[in-house]
């Protein structure tokens, strides 16, 4: 009779891996301790839950489940600390809805692909909005703590070792992040580019997303680390747009930051139809 | 081995056919849902109809739900899907309300609907929620998710079946995108209208938008519903 109930005790859609799930999973009520346990995900019982949620996901599902895509960000070091500039379109195949449309539709034109870790910590965005989202609010969470424990702040070395280390726990799985991590810290302004392949690197200049090539192109060529601050604010901003100039996929409008040793500041949204005219306005430079 | 009419072939070994095993747990039962944020208020609009395939299964499943005086939760998609995200945010927030002693606030409730998504990274659920109400500061507000839980603080969003025909037509009318000149609030009257003249119009084009509307608006004296027809073909 035990092994009866048992066989049938699971239903397909409500197991789990584990039982000690932070929200909504605890029978007996509201459990403090709970909150500070690790994150804990349902998987469906199937005898394979990759293909699952590929099949799923994938453009010829029947009922696809269309998750955010499409970016151009970028961060460089210059003498003045580091600029972080990030354009604000999601789409391409993301568009949330309608089953049988098949073209690309903008979900949002106002994306926050800059998240604010904590007063000395950026992250970028590109790739999987809520697995950026989700695991950067996450390693805010951790650096948080670790505060707590130290009586100091984290290194963005060890932030960002933290943050590879646990998307690397879900290799393969299907998370889709590809992000810089950027601040201050003891040794100076620092940035990191984590991805969800579990590279980690330490650097002076990356661009990430689909349109990073068009932006890499702006920037190498406006590149000098003895950059003024406003010059290197509007090297990142005009790298962004051309980005979303030429990348369908990048769009909306241009998010600026600059990384201090105070911590970050928000230099201001700049909607691309307005830099697009701005920038046909100013005479050219000889090429050379 | 026996046949039961003349002539009728018998095959005395079971057919060697490969059986396809798949989990497809989705289904789209349709329906459009619309949130407009206003400077003290803040309206959350869907239809009733529920649908699946070419077949209507009932014309009056009300897709949102109040959650407190200050936050109305929407959902499209899998319908129970939907069901079971809505029983689980209402748990939480009554748990929070013992534990704490207060009503969640409309960021709070935010923030955990996009863990709870989140929580089914790997078996997503498959909906499409847009959760309205008014912030701590008492201004309209409009969170919308995407099914694994990415989610962002709007002025305005229609999610579901016909989002293609009315968000453009939001963006023109609230947002006033591309008309510089144009940038004004709008009263509760107004966006009221915009809101019955958006799906009015989807549910001539879009065969899962129609027979009834329901509209929850959100002020500081509580939530109101309201309820409209549409067209029922």
């Amino acid at each position: 009779m035990d092994t009866l109930v048992s066989k049938y005790a699971n239903s397909a859609s409500s197991a789990s891996f584990d039982d000690a799930d932070n929200l909504g999973q605890n029978m007996a009520g509201w459990d403090a301790a709970s909150q500070f346990a690790l994150p804990a995900f349902d998987i469906p019982m199937v005898a394979n839950p990759v293909d699952f949620l590929r099949a799923h996901t994938d453009a010829s599902a029947e009922n696809r489940i269309r998750i955010q895509h499409g970016t151009t960000t970028l961060a460089f070091k210059f003498q003045g600390g580091i600029i972080v500039a990030v354009d604000s379109r999601a789409s391409g195949g993301s568009y949330i809805g309608t089953v049988s449309l098949s073209i690309s539709f903008t979900t949002s034109q106002t994306v926050k692909k800059v998240i604010e870790i904590n007063p000395y910590l950026l992250g970028t965005m590109a790739g999987g909005a809520a697995d950026c989202q989700y695991w950067e609010r996450e390693l805010g969470r951790r650096c948080r703590l670790y505060e707590l424990r130290n009586k100091e702040r984290i290194s963005v070395a060890a932030a960002s070792k933290i943050l590879s280390n646990m998307v690397y726990d879900y290799k393969g799985m299907g998370l889709s992040m590809g992000t810089m991590i950027t601040g201050w810290d003891k040794s100076g302004p620092q940035l990191f580019y984590v991805d969800s392949d579990g590279t980690r690197m330490r650097g002076e200049r990356f661009s990430v997303g689909s349109g990073s090539t068009f932006a890499y192109g702006v920037l190498d060529t406006g590149y000098d680390f003895n950059l003024s601050i406003p010059d290197a604010l509007e090297l990142g901003r005009r790298a962004i747009y051309h980005a979303t100039h030429r990348d369908a996929y990048s769009g909306g409008s241009v998010n600026v930051f600059h990384v201090k040793e105070t911590g970050w500041v928000f230099h201001g949204n700049f909607d691309v139809n307005d830099l697009h005219w701005e920038y046909q306005a100013q005479p050219k430079g000889p090429i050379v | 081995m026996f046949s039961t009419y003349p002539g009728q072939v018998v095959v005395d070994h079971p057919v060697k056919v490969p059986i396809e095993h798949r989990f497809d747990p989705y289904v789209d039962n349709g329906g459009t849902l619309l949130s407009i944020a206003g400077e003290d208020f803040c309206v959350v609009a869907a239809d009733t109809r529920l649908s699946e395939g070419y077949s209507i299964n009932s014309r009056y499943v009300p897709k949102s739900v109040k959650l407190s005086d200050k936050t109305v939760i929407s959902m499209g998609g899998c319908y129970a899907d939907c069901l079971t995200l809505t029983k689980k945010i209402q748990q939480s927030m009554e748990w929070y309300h013992h534990a704490h002693g207060k009503t969640m606030s409309t960021a709070a409730v935010a923030q955990m609907l996009s863990i709870m998504l989140y929580q089914k990274r790997f078996f997503p659920f498959y909906s499409w929620c847009i959760l309205g109400g008014l912030d701590e500061e008492g201004k309209g507000a409009v969170y919308t998710y995407d099914p694994v839980g990415s989610y962002e603080r709007e002025s305005c969003r229609c999610a579901g079946s016909a989002s293609s025909l009315i968000q453009p037509f939001l963006d023109n009318q609230i947002g006033f995108k591309n008309q510089a000149s144009q940038k004004k609030t709008l009263s509760l009257d107004q966006v009221l209208r915009i809101t019955k003249d958006s799906f009015t119009s989807a549910t001539e084009r879009d065969i899962y938008t129609g027979d009834y509307l329901e509209l929850f608006v959100i002020t500081s004296k509580g939530v109101e519903v309201q309820k409209m027809d549409l067209k029922k073909d």
